[in-house]
């Protein structure tokens, strides 16, 4: 099979260092992974390249980048499955939002700072067993999941909002953060819960399910970050911006089986927040002009009892 | 072809202009909508009440399938956010049979019953799969020629691709770009084009919001776009209402128009652009249609 893969180089000790894209074609086997290819390249083609790769089979989690602008791990990815339309090239470059080594090589610093923030041990309270902390199997299934995380930084890469603020804790630690908060033996969930409150923890995620997709242990994220939210919300931490959206956006389905985009951000702000009604004030006075502006009345949905009806039996379940 | 028609929250609320622009270009691609069988169609939940209560968006949503069910026709929305939502939903009643059996059993009150027949299917999609590009092309009057358009995925039409089924319809994943061909338009491809448009968190954190429309909206204009198009009208709500803040950001003007997916269609087939409310976005239009002899 002939195949080109448009590698992404970087080399800091150049004399003036700058990013490019460097084509290789070559011949490989039908079957053969973008790592294959890559390893080709280093060992056939050109002894420059420099990659991070150790066990090709998708268990070390060396090796994640980004193929086609999208973060996966090279050894498991097809060569044959990631061939653009038109016979373009494969585009092949490091993982994003880390710092760059070198070429495909990234600095995990950022990464593992992010995981040790969230305290990644377990904090069981009493004293201490004698033999190890044991748990019901059943109420460990659900971080099975979580467990699965082989730390490859697929999350991290193309989370989109550690793209423009590097104070969000990203998809990697909070998944990491879930697996302590949901273990019956650890006992720091409302210091924990407290903490991911805050600026940078769960409510930061814009929910763009970029983790969930390029994850390739099926870990999703983003779903824990989500259970996460309920947690914080449960555990009484109602007085955040995140919190107050939820609850206001799910009273007007339960009241009205719509939302009143009016009233949403004054109720999520409250309306006596003055910083925030003059910050909302611009926008709101040109959507008004320009006849963007929801209905002053929120009709209620016709039927809506049956909708009321529904939020009362499920949430009498929980 | 008739559709039970789910219009969602946005577009009877934010965004007249999307739901204007639907009924202008539905007739006239053959597409009729029955709002009848979804009136009393709640939100789905926007993936926002999911955070609280999964199941109860669940079953909420299996309340909308049931009722496009009942009326026999095929369900389709017109927001990209409601189709991921829905697309979600389904998938997990249509993965467990005890699950959805369980979530019927909160709807057999109603004397409704979801059976996992449905597919919600965007407008975007119908065009493509139902409508057919040839016919779309049959329809337009006044191709776009020399319009350079970027094009807004968001977030929910495109991940996760299992739920949306994308293995089962491959066309689903370029979409937009095979409609803006076809209305005779020009692609102008950029790496944003799938990223998050920031809605979500605009009133949790406002500056990374802001700046992911600063880089969306900019990096479009710097390839040459002379608009965005985008089938979600909560990116719409961003990417338009927040331009001008985000433009002090970036440090310079953007003043990128961004138009809802069927004014698009619209444009091509010779629909007076005051009719689907160009006029009325935040980012002005008027320029745009000058230049492309249109009058707002």
């Amino acid at each position: 099979m002939e195949v080109t893969l448009s590698v992404k180089r970087y080399d800091p000790d150049a004399e003036r260092p700058a990013a490019y894209n460097q084509d290789y074609p070559f011949d490989i086997e039908d079957n053969a992974t973008v790592l294959d290819g890559l390893i080709k390249i280093r060992e056939e083609i050109d002894g420059s390249l420099a990659l991070r790769c150790s066990c090709r089979s998708a268990i070390c989690g060396s090796c994640a980048m980004r193929v086609n602008g999208q973060a996966m791990l090279a050894c498991n990815t097809k060569i044959k499955d990631v061939q653009p339309k038109h016979g373009d090239p494969i585009v092949v470059e490091p993982a994003g939002n880390m710092g760059l080594v070198k070429d495909l090589v990234v600095e995990f610093d950022i990464f593992w700072d992010k995981i040790r923030a969230v305290k990644p041990w377990l904090q069981p309270e009493g004293p201490e067993p004698k033999g190890e902390y044991i748990a019901p199997n059943e109420d460990m299934l659900h971080l099975a999941g979580v467990m699965s995380c082989i730390m490859c930084g697929a999350c991290v890469s193309d989370c989109t909002v550690m793209e423009v603020d590097q104070n969000f804790l990203g998809p990697a630690a909070l998944a990491k953060a879930y697996r302590f908060v949901g273990d019956p033996r650890d006992a720091a969930d409302d210091e924990r819960l407290g903490e991911l409150n805050e600026y940078g923890g769960v409510w930061d995620c814009t929910r763009c399910m970029q983790c969930i997709e390029v994850c390739p242990k099926g870990v999703a994220p983003m779903d824990r970050i989500m259970a996460m939210r309920d947690k914080t919300i449960e555990a009484g931490h109602t007085d955040t911006y995140g919190a107050r959206h939820t609850e206001a956006f799910t009273d007007m389905v339960e009241h009205s089986g719509r939302v009143d985009e009016l009233r949403l951000p004054i109720k999520t702000f409250g309306l006596f927040n003055i910083k925030e009604m003059l910050k909302l004030a611009p926008v709101g006075v040109k959507a008004q002009l320009a006849g963007k502006r929801p209905p002053i009345i929120h009709k209620k949905n016709p039927g809506q009892e049956n909708v009321k009806r529904i939020f009362k039996k499920v949430e009498d379940k929980r | 072809m008739k559709y039970a028609f789910y219009p969602g929250c946005v577009s009877r609320g934010a965004t007249p202009e999307l739901y204007s622009a639907t009924m202008e270009v539905a007739g006239r691609l053959g597409i009729e909508l029955d709002f009848e069988p979804m009136k009393t169609a709640s939100c789905t939940g926007s993936g926002v009440l999911q955070e609280k209560n999964q199941r109860l968006g669940d079953t909420l949503n299996a309340r909308t399938f049931a009722l496009a069910e009942k009326s026999g026709l095929p369900l389709m929305v017109i927001c990209s956010t409601c189709q991921g939502v829905m697309s979600q939903a389904n998938k997990r009643l249509k993965d467990d049979p005890d699950y959805l059996a369980s979530v019927n059993e909160d709807l057999a009150e109603e004397g409704l019953e979801y059976k996992g027949t449905v597919e919600p299917k965007h407008l975007m999609w119908a065009i493509i799969e139902d409508v057919g590009l040839d016919a779309l092309k049959a329809k337009v009057t006044r191709p776009l020629t020399g319009f350079k358009v970027a094009p807004f995925y968001g977030c929910y039409i495109v991940r996760p691709s299992e739920a949306l089924e994308f293995d089962d319809h491959p066309e689903r994943e370029d979409a937009l770009e095979q409609v803006i061909e076809a209305v005779g338009a020009e692609v102008v491809d950029f790496a944003g084009k799938t990223a998050c448009c920031g809605f979500p968190i605009l009133t949790i954190n406002q500056p990374a919001s802001l700046t992911m429309v600063a880089n969306h909206t900019g990096e479009a204009k710097d390839k040459g776009a002379m608009a965005m198009v985008t089938p979600c009208p909560l990116c719409h709500l961003n990417l338009d209402g927040y331009q001008p803040q985000a433009s002090k950001i970036r440090k310079q003007p953007i003043d990128l128009p961004i138009i809802h997916f069927p004014q698009m269609l619209g444009l091509a087939m010779g629909i007076d652009p005051k009719k689907m409310r160009l006029n009325k976005h935040m980012v002005s239009t008027s320029k745009l249609l000058s230049t492309m002899a249109l009058s707002p």
